[in-house]
């Protein structure tokens, strides 16, 4: 494999796995955090909510306890009695000492709405009410809490009033809130330094200090909400940052508690978890992604290692194969050479007679130079020979040539020739004269060759006939060259196996068992095929396919 | 000794081989025919009163083996060499059991083979003796 291909596959290795390792650890996160985060604000919800729900009872109590104390009032006493002089005097200061000094000032008024009776820092005993809305409220309700209003005084405040009727009598005790009192009741609730707390009539006019709105009687930014029970929660933006508001309507006075919560403040802690969160998760990402390439890398150099063991393998096979016909040639190459180097003695021993001392007669001289040239003779011979085996190891990289197969099965059988001839074997070829040229490297497809023409040969043994043909295979683009012998077939119970490595049927040290094996790989290596069909009535056929040489 | 005598025939396909065979061993004293293969050989011991047949083993169709055999069957009174190339000793053994009188490596020493034809001469004459005197 080239380099390239191992990059491609590491880089897809890492990422396969990084997607599969960063998609949980990311979905852990944002589910944490998302649960953390709708907890966190539901808590704070529900804060908001019991505060909301606690403060607008303790100002339902606060009213409902003035109320209380002036409805005694007025109920205990008459007309004439808290009109008295000095009395209301004696009767505010009792009150003002006991009732946590939340009024202000106690009055009196009559039905014309005048101030009969007052008590109280503010300059009002000649103040008439009849036009006051306040006092029409209270005639006609009977209790009436006002909403805060500049009145006599010019400045906010509210009021509770009471009606007496007392027979014919009809009169009202009023009384003022102490405003400050009140609204720091109200404020206590402001939470942080944004949150808010403050009262709202139906008119949503302040009726309380807003921390940020203004003052009483002010305007509060707040849509007309209308009357509902209970209370409510819900996030508004103020003044352009993300709040809560929770609301309720007072049962004691037709106000509105409005109390805030800057969420950006109440969820610091969030913020800072998610900021934890975020850190945490690009550590853990950062130590994946480490961990994640450095196993890839691992894998990937192992996987480029076994590849080059593989291939290692292949090329010693190949190599050991090479050196197997290798060897073989050489032994029948020896075999030959014998011939010319045992007739090169017989004439030299020859000569040796021919010139022997012993001899009276003149040595023939015409005989010595026909031997001699007998024995050039041989030694062209085997020159012949050592010369085909040179060509036969000579090319180690695999070429890719056209060449004509017809050629190449006439050179093997020259080989082998003379080893069929002894046994008695009739090598026989059919051999198509208008066959194309096939795209193959020559020395490797003539090894393949040897290897099949020479499996023939031990096949038969003695006596038989081999048939190679050559064709164009009924496949398109190819060609078949055919090697059958007459041999006794191979069983059905190998005939899979004879193509695997060091499978072989001949006695230990007699083959190695690599010769079809290699032949396989270098004609499948070649785009070819080898087939093997055989039975013991007609032989065994070895069909080896090779590309035809392109005409495109 | 009648050196007029000893008829040897030298069965080998190797024509050169023959040629120096008989003229180095015709040198020598001996009277030599040539058969190119098994078969002229087996003919040839028919027509003449061969002494010592020198037989190479490897042969195209009858081989060496072959032909010493059916020569021991035909004519049992001849005497054969086998004449072995590239070391195969086995073949060399073989050939005494199938009734060779010894065998020679190829290429041989002339001396050591000249030796081997006489005595197996000397063994035929014997055993014609014998025959003769039955």
């Amino acid at each position: 494999m080239i380099e390239a291909k191992y990059s491609k596959l590491f880089g897809r290795i890492a990422g396969i796995s990084l997607v599969f390792a960063v998609i949980p650890l990311l979905s852990l996160a944002v589910f944490i955090y998302i649960q953390f985060s709708e907890t966190y604000n539901s808590k704070i919800r529900e804060n908001l909510r019991a505060t909301v729900e606690n403060k607008r009872m303790a100002i339902d109590l606060f009213l409902e306890e003035k109320r209380s104390i002036l409805q005694t009032l007025a109920g205990i006493h008459d007309y004439e009695t808290l009109t008295s002089p000095g009395y209301l005097r004696r009767l505010f200061r009792e009150t003002a000492s006991h009732a946590n000094a939340s009024f202000v000032d106690m009055g009196v008024i009559d039905e014309q709405g005048r101030h009969v009776a007052y008590e109280g820092p503010y300059q009002l005993r000649t103040a008439n009410y009849s036009d006051a809305e306040w006092f029409h409220e209270v005639l006609l309700r009977g209790v009436y809490v006002s909403n805060v209003f500049m009145g006599q005084r010019r400045f906010p405040h509210f009021v509770i009033a009471i009606r007496r009727d007392e027979g014919e009598k009809t009169w009202i005790l009023r009384a003022t809130i102490d405003m400050n009192v009140f609204n720091a009741l109200v404020q206590s609730v402001q939470s942080g330094s944004r949150g808010d707390a403050f009262l709202v009539n139906d008119k949503m006019e302040l009726q309380t200090a807003s921390r940020f709105s203004g003052g009483p009687m002010a305007p509060a930014p707040l849509t007309s909400v209308e009357r509902f029970r209970g209370i409510r929660v819900h996030n508004e933006t103020m003044h352009g940052r993300p709040g809560m508001i929770g609301m309720s309507w007072l049962e004691n006075a037709p106000w509105l508690l409005v109390i805030t919560d800057d969420v950006a403040e109440e969820m610091s802690p969030l913020l800072s978890t998610k900021t934890d969160v975020l850190l945490l998760c690009s550590i853990g990402i950062i130590i994946i992604v480490i961990g994640t390439i450095t196993t890839s890398r691992l894998l990937v150099a192992h996987i480029r290692k076994a590849d080059m063991e593989a291939a290692r393998l292949d090329a010693s096979l190949l190599h050991q194969s090479k050196m197997a016909a290798l060897g073989k040639m050489a032994a029948g190459v020896a075999h030959e050479l014998n011939n010319p180097l045992t007739l090169i003695r017989e004439a030299a021993g020859w000569l040796h007679d021919l010139l022997d001392p012993d001899e009276n007669e003149e040595p023939d001289r015409e005989e010595i130079r026909k031997v001699l040239t007998r024995i050039d003779a041989y030694i062209e011979r085997a020159r012949g020979i050592t010369h085909r085996m040179l060509g036969f190891g000579r090319r180690m990289e695999p070429v890719k040539e056209h060449v004509n197969a017809n050629a190449l099965v006439d050179e093997t059988v020259a080989f082998l020739e003379n080893e069929a001839l002894h046994r008695n074997i009739t090598i026989e070829r059919s051999l198509d004269s208008a066959l194309p040229p096939v795209r193959i490297d020559p020395s490797q497809v003539q090894q393949v060759f040897l290897n099949l023409l020479d499996n023939a040969i031990d096949a038969v043994g003695h006596d038989g006939t081999i048939r190679i043909r050559t064709q164009v295979a009924p496949t398109a683009g190819f060609a078949q060259i055919d090697f059958m012998d007459s041999g006794p077939g191979i069983p059905p119970q190998i005939i899979d196996k004879i193509f695997d490595p060091f499978f072989t049927t001949k006695a230990a040290g007699e083959g190695t068992g690599l010769g079809l094996a290699i032949s396989y790989g270098i004609v499948e290596k070649m785009g070819g095929n080898i087939r093997v069909e055989s039975s013991p009535e007609t032989g065994t056929t070895f069909s080896v396919l090779l590309p035809l040489a392109e005409t495109a | 000794m009648d050196r007029t005598g000893i008829k040897v025939l030298v069965v080998d396909d190797e024509d050169d081989f023959r040629l120096y065979f008989s003229k180095r061993f015709g040198k020598r004293g001996m009277e030599v025919f040539e058969a190119h293969d098994g078969l002229t050989a087996l003919k040839r011991v028919h027509e003449i009163p061969v002494d010592v047949v020198v037989l190479d083993l490897k042969m195209p169709g009858m081989d060496g083996m072959e032909t010493l055999i059916q020569l021991k069957r035909q004519v049992p009174t001849v005497e054969v060499i086998l004449l072995t190339g590239h070391g195969s000793v086995e073949s060399g053994i073989q050939s005494l059991k199938y009734g060779a009188y010894d065998y020679a490596m190829k290429p041989y020493a002339i001396d050591e083979l000249e030796a081997k034809i006489r005595s197996a001469y000397e063994r035929r004459k014997l055993h014609m003796e014998r025959l003769r005197a039955q």
